[in-house]
């Protein structure tokens, strides 16, 4: 199974692999979220969701299901 | 090359901003772009021979829009004939986070508009061992200008000035137009492009310090912040301690307004002469603008607390806790700053709805704002209350009148969150809701920035706000003042002329004239007329007088009451009304108000979207007529309806 952001662990440090192809897809490359960009997830909120990342250097916060749509390694 | 109006822009968090108050200070201008809710902010900085004008964009990851706000740099930079096009555009960016700030200056670079590059906050990308090898960068983009700056302590400032004033290199590569905004896979690509060409620039203008000692990368504060049990606790007690605050620091200015602006009334009513222009202005435009400023101190003690919130960078881990909790009621996390500034003034929270870029959600959260009790509902709520509920304990503890009160304020919370679900149904969008939202490090908060954000909101009410009570005041105290002449003189021949000179009888005498008047003047008869509508809630006319004057600002119910049943309605006087209200008597000899009457009417100050200020900017905010209109009728109704089930249960 694909790993994506949202299912991968805390303080596992990973790469995007790709983002997959949706109405937000742009504004995630934009934040950074680009093909080879180090990312990690710092924490997450009490429920789970949303997640606290690491995207090369600042701490973006982004739903599961905003999560889901970037898959790593 | 000489410049006269500059563009600032840059990613949000960049200190685009504290730049901004750097270069310009106080000398700023709030406007609107035209077509789109987000502020204009233009400043104007004094150089050697001349002014230049300075526009605060507002901050974007991009320059292809991906909210409506964030359209306002796209539409203007990319049209030369756009009337805010600027001459030079300095590019704000994070020096401790140069690869994703870049992303936007290569774009804005590529469209050959002179440009300057402001490696700001200089001073973290130090400590976290950053060097930047300014003449590499220089080397890749040899049209612009670039500098270091730390707009926090100033430095690099001026040499920055220098640079808008004299030595802004103008542009000799051919402008490559943008990618049109609709076509957003070609600037997918287009961004995955330049990302890979950021990257390898980074490599080798960035030199990264190895042997620092690796800083926390989540720290103890984070993560007591969003801790499931810390983390909400912590923001309870902040939201108390707040309100707290407000409430106490807020009521000696409050009081001082208050008599203030009474004293002026009564001085202006002694020296002028006597007439219809000094009563307009003693009794009508004085007050008006009084029940304007009145408002101030809280709204400028609110927004200074939320302005550090911000500025530390609390606000943004509140928004990441509350976010979860937000989204089944059609809400976003960031819909807790609005609804929080609505329990001061719906005017202030339906403009913080502004950084909500999901439209749906933005409109949601302004539908609901004004059901959070504002300011102007603590007067209608405690008269109410001192009236109809005993000052008795329950369960050995509780303060029935206090339960009451918090009660009120419960019921416009969950009401808020309840319609939400109901809206969230009938508003449409095929908008994605996204939260991607930066969260910035924890820091002290920058309190010029504070000073500013709260000069500009108070202002913002003032004008906004200010023009529609006053003018509504206006208005309402000629509909208390004029009446059919006849009418009125038949009414005052009835009222029993004192046979003393005795001086208390003849001011007891002149308030009951002055009463009777008041009775019988337009908005009396509109009060009577409305009556058998508002019978079956349990108010009588009077009460209809003053729901009808509460609609300037809801707090006039309490001097419409005053002048109804012939008391000054200050100080120790409000005993004497309580006494009069509770004396009242319907024609059937009961007294009109009981527990449910008064239950009914203070639910009905919950529900009523009794303030046309909050109308007026719901009407700009949402640019159309029908959402405050919509929000006009759905409150009404929720109010009738609510007040007269309760009135029939607890009668």
């Amino acid at each position: 199974m694909k790993q994506t952001l949202a299912t991968s662990k805390r303080g596992n440090i990973l790469h995007v692999l790709s983002v997959q192809q949706s109405a937000i897809s742009a504004k995630l490359i934009e934040m950074g979220l680009y093909v080879g960009q180090e990312v990690e997830i710092l924490f997450r909120a009490p429920f789970g969701d949303p997640i606290a990342v690491n995207v090369g250097g600042y701490v973006l916060s982004l739903r599961l299901n905003e999560a889901a749509l970037i898959e790593v390694a | 090359m000489n410049v006269n109006k500059i563009a600032l822009v840059g990613n949000p968090n960049t200190g685009k901003t504290s730049l901004f108050n750097a270069l310009t200070g106080l000398n700023q201008q709030v406007g609107n772009f035209p077509g789109v809710t987000v502020d204009k902010k233009v400043g104007k900085l004094k150089l050697s021979n001349r002014t230049i004008e300075i526009i605060d964009l507002p901050g974007t990851y991009s320059i292809y829009p991906r909210s409506k706000d964030e359209e306002v740099v796209y539409d203007i930079l990319s049209n030369p004939q756009h009337p805010d096009f600027p001459d030079a555009v300095c590019v704000v960016v994070d020096s401790s986070n140069l690869e994703r700030n870049l992303l936007l200056f290569t774009q804005i670079y590529s469209l050959a508009i002179p440009s300057v590059l402001v490696l700001n906050m200089s001073d973290i990308a130090f400590r976290k061992g950053k060097k930047i090898l300014i003449e590499k960068i220089s080397e890749q983009f040899p049209e612009a200008t670039i500098i270091e700056t730390n707009a926090r302590i100033k430095s690099g400032v001026k040499q920055l000035v220098d640079t808008l004033d004299t030595k802004i290199k103008s542009r000799n590569s051919q402008a490559k137009a943008l990618i049109a905004k609709e076509n957003v896979l070609e600037q997918q690509q287009d961004t995955e492009q330049k990302f890979q060409e950021i990257n390898e620039l980074v490599k080798n203008c960035v030199l990264q310090e190895t042997n620092l000692k690796p800083r926390r990368k989540v720290t103890r504060l984070d993560k007591l912040f969003v801790h499931p049990i810390w983390g909400y606790s912590i923001f309870l007690v902040v939201l108390l301690a707040l309100f707290q605050l407000i409430f106490t620091l807020a009521s000696f200015p409050m009081d001082l307004i208050d008599s203030l602006f009474g004293s002026l009334s009564s001085y202006l009513y002694g020296v002028l002469p006597t007439g219809m222009f000094t009563e307009l202005v003693a009794n009508g435009i004085v007050p008006g603008i009084g029940g304007v400023i009145i408002f101030v101190p809280q709204i400028v003690l609110l927004f200074f607390f939320i302005g550090i919130l911000e500025e530390t960078g609390y606000m943004s881990r509140v928004v990441f806790i509350m976010d979860r909790i937000m989204r089944p009621f059609g809400l976003n996390g960031k819909s807790v700053v609005p609804l929080l500034s609505s329990a001061a003034c719906a005017i202030p929270g339906v403009m913080a709805s502004r950084t909500i870029s999901n439209w749906k959600e933005r409109l949601i959260t302004i539908l609901v704002a004004p059901l959070m009790s504002c300011s102007a509902r603590i007067p209608v709520y405690t008269l109410l209350i001192s009236l109809v509920i005993p000052n008795r304990l329950v369960f050995g503890f509780l303060n029935l009148q206090g339960l009451t009160f918090f009660g009120l304020y419960a019921l416009g919370i969950i009401s808020a969150l309840l319609v939400s679900v109901v809206l969230r149904m009938f508003v449409k969008t095929n908008e994605e809701s996204v939260l991607l939202l930066e969260l910035p490090d924890l820091k002290s908060p920058r309190w010029k920035n504070v000073g500013i954000t709260v000069f500009d909101k108070a202002r913002l009410f003032l004008i906004g706000a200010g023009k529609i009570i006053v003018a509504i005041s206006i208005v309402l105290w000629a509909l208390g003042t004029f009446g059919p002449t006849e009418r009125t003189n038949t009414a005052i021949q009835h009222v029993e002329k004192p046979t003393s000179k005795d001086e208390v009888e003849l001011a007891a005498y002149e308030k009951q004239v002055n009463a009777v008047k008041f009775e019988n003047s337009y908005i009396g008869i509109l009060g009577k007329t409305i009556e058998p509508v508002i019978k079956p809630l349990g108010y009588d006319w009077k009460i209809g007088i003053s729901l009808i004057t509460s609609f300037a600002a809801r707090e006039v119910f309490v001097g419409s009451m005053a002048t109804i049943y012939s008391v000054d309605a200050d100080g120790e006087e409000t005993r004497s009304l309580l006494e009069k209200m509770k004396q009242e008597k319907n024609a059937q000899g009961q007294p009109v108000y009981t527990l449910a009457s008064g239950l009914s009417l203070m639910v009905f100050y919950v529900y009523a979207m009794q303030c046309m200020a909050t109308f007026a900017v719901v009407k700009r905010e949402t640019k159309s007529w029908k959402w405050p209109i919509v929000q006009l009728v759905y409150m009404g109704v929720l109010a009738y309806v609510s007040s007269w089930i309760i009135f029939q249960i607890f009668s």
